[in-house]
């Protein structure tokens, strides 16, 4: 589905991604951990060109989408982001939000995306709030109205940037919940997160990263509770 | 002796404001300051409004650095008509332009420099207005597969146009007390008007007066208009 292969970025003298490669396979749940400034949010960020590399390929269904012939718009339809800040469009209502991208970009007909945005604002419970204005919604409201706005283009995969980072400790519940229901529907997740819980329990496969590079990947079993390298153990004793 | 006394109180000074002449002037005079008014307006609402035509192309290429030939132009258009007087800019049009291009009359040449000098700086508050739009809006419309017009159109610009009317009312309110720097060539709006019965009439405090009177009046109202504006804006 996903395959980074020896990918580099650096934002003028600062290396931030010292040669990465990972991949995600259909339908797996891959968490990514590490201190911050290392380099997780760089790394999803280049998976769908928000940031350019400068050496390397990302590869999306077999497609190198460093190339320039690619129509990355067309690639980010199927590639979802959820951020850590939310940025949902404040002059749009909750409904809006979920039917703009569709009806723009899709293309597909006004009742046929409302009719989209009312089954994925049940799913992530929040039908009562679909005329409101993103100001009026908490931080936990924001995420799942953003989860279900990215959702609405019916991507392929999904990647999320701490998104229950920005929330209040008794929200972050309600956002882990709608994720872990999309991961067991059998949606392709690429998950940068300091929810260890959220990591052990849905994630198949865990990766730590540190200073720009993959430091050690495997199950949650192997490397929560046998990590081999020293960083992955001297990170994991500050967090859990 | 009575001079004295006169100037001790002040009697000449009240004899002067009490003389019915000055008075006359303004009345005799008032319905061709009140057309000279309605110039003023309309070159200014011309001016704004292809200065806002002018400002949204230069003020977004100004934020495509990318394109590179339009990036530069456009620094250099805000640049000149920003770093120049205006009233140099008007005279620079009408006699040193503009001629070239024909017979163009005093008027359009007046709309012509100061749609120029408008959009220059309209360009800027585009371009401040847009900036102001959290980069965050940009990255999650391009996620969801939309190209770099089309969030700019449903995202960026329907929420950069709040940021952008307070100053653009300030700019509208700058630019009708600048209009009136076309009387030089010409052009009979209110302070040609006013250069023209004080001429004839020799009241200035009378004929300025009145023409202060009557700018203060309609950049007051705008002023109100901005404020009211700011406050619906504001409960949106
Ligand atoms: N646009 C940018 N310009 C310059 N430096 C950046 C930019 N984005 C990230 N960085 C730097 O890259 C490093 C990695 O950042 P990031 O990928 O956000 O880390 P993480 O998400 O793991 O906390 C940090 O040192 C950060 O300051
Ligand atoms: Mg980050």
């Amino acid at each position: 589905m996903i395959r980074v292969e020896n990918v580099c970025k650096s934002f003028g003298l600062l290396e931030v991604l010292k040669g990465v490669s990972c991949y995600v396979a259909p339908r797996e749940v891959v968490c990514v951990i590490g201190p911050s400034g290392s380099g997780k949010s760089t790394l999803l960020r280049c998976i769908n060109q928000l940031e350019t590399v400068q050496s390397g390929d990302v590869m999306i269904n077999g497609m190198d989408i460093t190339h320039p012939s690619i129509d990355i718009n067309k690639i980010r339809q199927q590639v979802g982001m959820v951020f850590q800040l939310f940025n949902l469009f404040p002059h749009k209502t909750t409904l809006e939000n979920i039917t703009l991208a569709p009806t723009k970009i899709l293309k597909i007909s006004p009742a046929e995306a409302h009719q989209r945005a009312v089954t994925l604002l049940g799913k992530v419970g929040l039908l009562d709030k679909a005329d409101v204005y993103p100001h009026k919604l908490s931080g936990g409201q924001k995420q799942r109205v953003a989860i279900a706005r990215a959702l609405a283009m019916q991507p392929k995969v999904m990647l999320f940037d701490e998104p229950t980072s920005a929330l209040d400790p008794e929200m972050v519940g309600e956002v882990l919940e709608v994720m872990k229901d999309l991961a067991h529907e059998g949606m392709t997740m690429m998950v940068v997160t300091h929810e260890m819980g959220f990591a052990r329990e849905v994630g198949h496969r865990v990766m730590f990263m540190d200073e720009g590079v993959i430091v050690e990947e495997g199950t949650p079993a192997h490397l929560f509770d046998n990590p081999q390298n020293p960083r992955t153990k001297a990170f994991l004793s500050k967090v859990l | 002796m009575t001079q004295l006394t006169s100037c001790i109180f002040g009697f000449n000074i009240v004899e002067k404001m009490m003389d019915i002449h000055g008075f006359e002037v303004v009345t005799n005079n008032f319905s061709s300051f009140m057309v000279g008014a309605l110039v003023t307006l309309e070159l200014t609402a011309l001016a704004v409004a292809f200065g806002m035509i002018l400002g949204l192309v230069f003020g977004l290429l100004r934020l495509a650095p990318n394109f590179k030939i339009g990036y530069h132009l456009s620094g250099l258009y805000i640049d000149f008509f920003r770093g120049t007087p205006l009233f140099v800019q008007i005279l620079l049009l009408y006699f040193g332009v503009l001629p070239f291009f024909g017979d163009i009359g005093a008027f359009t040449s007046a709309v012509i420099a100061c749609s120029l000098n408008s959009g220059a700086y309209i360009a800027e508050i585009v371009r401040a207005g847009i900036q102001a739009i959290d980069q965050g809006q940009m990255e999650a419309g391009r996620s969801l597969g939309m190209n770099q017009r089309q969030a700019m159109w449903y995202i960026i610009l329907p929420q950069a146009y709040k940021v952008v009317i307070p100053p653009l009312i300030n700019e509208f309110i700058a630019m009708l007390k600048d209009t009136s720097l076309v009387s030089i060539i010409g052009v009979s709006e209110l302070t040609l008007r006013g250069k023209l019965v004080y001429a004839s009439t020799y009241e200035p405090a009378w004929v300025w007066g009145t023409i202060a009177i009557i700018y203060f009046i309609m950049t007051k109202l705008l002023a109100m208009f901005g404020d009211y504006m700011e406050r619906r804006l504001a409960t949106e």
